[in-house]
């Protein structure tokens, strides 16, 4: 996918002024947060299990080479493929390779952000492969050209009317006329028109939360049922992940996956949690004939031993999104890539370069609830400021809030001149803002004031009334 | 060893400016595979046998599965039955040829084929090897007599479920299955199943009966000796 990540501005100003949208986005609190919150609430070791699991992706972090080694040795034992990508042009290769390799016509694609991150439909729809997308958020957004707006709910953006209109502007040969009014009659269709492509797909193409380095695993975690039927039914199921994704043992994987679903959607557990070890067995009557793993790094193996790797702990929940108020605001396509909310903030500028996404960090309130929910523990407010710092090191940050922050430093670090400055402007403002006490508009303020207004500071500064106070008798 | 993976490797290893592992590293890391410790399980899963069976029952039809208690596993076939005709369902069913054993024969108004799942198949019956009672979830996996496709592709699925495989944390089902056999290899599939297939992608409106089945029905058969 494109990125627009640098004009983050001006696609959240539209989106803010969008109707729809901002009704779609309504569903956020009660379909996320307040979910989630009930079901963390029936878990009293919830905030222990967040530290066990952040140990365990720590320690893997710091063993990455081994764990993916022991990982690929433990899936080619068992009759898997391993397939080692540097760059998102790598892994489209290798995944066309092997759908050339059995005349692969279709391709089921279960939800998975890297194929995302790659842009696999469109490379693969110029190369003559049809890939159709089978969770329903992602086919929605297919039959849209859209890219998802959020990484466990692509369609989250879109109204059912929307959707309606998307179904009959596609499903041509069916009645006109039929009711879609209703989630019901629009799932019921979109179950109807894919079950067919599931049994006629050539490959099937899913992500991974997990794999395991101790049996050469994939785990993958779905609701729908659409990632099994797309992994169990072709000939070929292939794979794929990203570095971060192995963990040591099932035992760790069962730990971390008692934070996923909680953090998600507020299930106690997903509907699937699947399993998968190598292709079919000798006298399996159903399962692929092939299985391959294509890992991809990305830009991954330099987070590793920074200020970022804390990032690599991610297990792609979407908590911090549903609970972040500019996400709310702006929803997902604002952030202009794949990856959006407080972990997109992040992990944005380090997978496309601070040029293209280092708006992103400073599109945050730093009001800390993206930690507080995260179920990795991943401090994404200080990540965001190392970011803000990079971009600022680089001459990337706007010149008037260079120098205002340059001056502001200078005053902050002489205390006597900065509360003479204070002074003379809280005295300046005070007069300006006449009997009104407050002000329509400000130069450099025109954002703030163009929505309300700005009152006029009044009387003396802090400092002055602290330092009346401490003099005080009787205190 | 491929281009690719030698660079991967070497970069992380620069990232983390070190070399591959002393070997002293690696044989610690390999103790901790193998070993495959627990971490922490939630207090939840602290009960008897009993106690398991009631915290799954009330998990699982938490996640919208109807359970039913059977005596014995000679009355599934009835209770299929029952429940087909309940539903208004045809008599008609695919089964786990791991299943052949149980007395079909007594209900002859049903027809039974053992074999994986097809497109056009409504309704499935299949074992399953361990129940978690910590969420409700079912452990169903897959071999030559337990084919993964009746799990996802029927309307309807009907699971058999003997109250001795209740567990209660998905460790103790992980032990069982790798207590099995001599080799102690994993199945091909392993399916963690919590309910019928859902999803909220329209509106963050939950709708039941996704892509996967639209009802799921436990038959949960009580020890009796």
């Amino acid at each position: 996918m494109h990125a627009t990540s640098h004009a983050f501005k001006k696609n959240a100003h539209e989106a803010l002024h969008d109707a729809v949208l901002q009704r779609a986005l309504l569903n956020l609190k009660a379909g996320f947060q307040d979910r989630r919150a009930r079901t963390v609430a029936q878990l009293p070791e919830w905030e222990a299990l967040r530290e066990r699991a952040k140990a365990i992706k720590d320690h893997v972090l710091l063993h990455l080479d081994f764990y993916l080694e022991r990982y690929a040795a433990q899936v080619e034992t068992r009759g898997g493929m391993v397939h080692w990508a540097r760059t998102g042009a790598e892994m489209r290769d290798i995944v066309l390779g092997i759908c050339r390799s059995v005349g692969a016509r279709t391709v089921t694609k279960g939800k998975t952000m890297i194929a995302e991150e790659i842009a696999l439909n469109d490379f693969l729809e110029e190369q003559g492969i049809t890939p159709v997308e089978t969770d329903l958020g992602e086919y929605i957004i297919q039959l849209r050209h859209e890219p998802p707006s959020h990484i466990i709910a692509p369609a989250v953006h879109l109204t059912k009317e929307q959707v309606a209109d998307s179904f009959r502007a596609k499903h041509t040969t069916l009645d006109p006329d039929r009711p879609l009014g209703e989630p019901r009659q629009l799932l019921d269709e979109a179950r109807a028109e894919l079950r067919q492509k599931f049994l006629d797909a050539d490959v099937g193409i899913t992500g991974a939360n997990f794999l395991i380095a101790e049996t050469g695993s994939s785990i993958i975690v779905t609701n729908e049922g659409n990632g099994d039927l797309t992994q169990l039914l072709p000939k070929v199921h292939i794979v794929l992940a990203s570095l971060e994704k192995v963990v040591p043992t099932l035992e760790d994987a069962a730990t971390i996956l008692r934070l996923l679903a909680r953090s998600a959607t507020g299930q106690e557990f997903s509907a699937y949690t699947t399993i998968s070890t190598g292709p079919k067995r000798p006298g399996d009557r159903d399962g692929p004939e092939q299985y391959h793993v294509v890992l991809l790094d990305n830009g991954r193996s330099n987070m590793v031993g920074t200020e970022f790797q804390d990032m690599l702990r991610c297990i792609r929940c979407g908590a911090c999104m549903n609970h972040c108020p500019v996400y709310a605001a702006v929803g997902g396509h604002a952030y202009g890539w794949v990856y959006p909310g407080p972990m997109g903030a992040v992990l944005t500028p380090s997978l496309v370069g601070v040029e293209e996404g280092g708006h992103l960090p400073n599109a945050s309130t730093f009001c800390g609830r993206c930690e507080s929910v995260c179920p990795m523990k991943i401090p994404l407010p200080k990540m965001m400021r190392h970011w803000r710092e990079r971009q600022f090191e680089r001459h990337l940050t706007p010149n008037a809030a260079r120098y205002g922050l340059a001056l502001w430093s200078f005053l902050a670090r002489r205390p006597v001149l900065y509360h003479a400055a204070a002074r003379a402007a809280a005295w300046l403002l005070g007069r300006l803002g006449g009997a009104r006490g407050r002000f329509r508009s400000l130069p450099l303020a025109g954002a703030w004031t163009a929505t309300r207004d700005m009152p006029a500071p009044q009387g003396p500064t802090f400092h002055a009334l602290w330092a009346a106070r401490r003099r005080a008798p009787g205190r | 060893m491929s281009d690719a993976k030698s660079q991967i490797l070497g970069r992380i290893r620069g990232s983390l400016k070190r070399d591959a592992l002393p070997a002293a590293t690696v044989a610690a890391l390999d103790e901790r595979l193998a070993r495959h410790e627990r971490n922490l399980l939630p207090q939840r899963v602290a009960r008897d046998p009993a106690g398991l069976v009631a915290l799954f029952v009330e998990m699982a039809t938490a996640a919208n599965t109807e359970v039913t208690r059977l005596a014995a596993l000679a009355d599934v076939p009835s209770a299929v039955a029952t429940l087909l005709a309940r539903e208004n369902l045809p008599a008609e069913l695919v089964a786990s040829p791991a299943l052949a054993d149980l007395p079909w024969a007594e209900r002859p108004l049903l027809t039974v084929r053992f074999d994986r799942a097809h497109g056009p198949d409504a309704v499935s019956v299949t074992p399953a090897f361990a129940a978690i009672a910590e969420t409700g979830t079912l452990m169903l996996v897959s071999g030559a007599d337990t084919p993964s496709t009746l799990n996802f592709l029927p309307d309807t699925h009907v699971v058999v479920l003997e109250a001795k495989d209740v567990v209660g944390p998905y460790e103790d089902a992980l032990d069982r299955l790798r207590a099995r056999g001599s080799t102690g290899e994993l199945p091909r599939t392993i399916n963690f199943v919590t309910g019928p297939s859902r999803t909220g992608d329209i509106e963050q409106t939950i709708q039941l009966g996704a892509h996967g089945p639209r009802r799921l029905h436990i038959l949960l058969v009580e020890d009796n000796g």
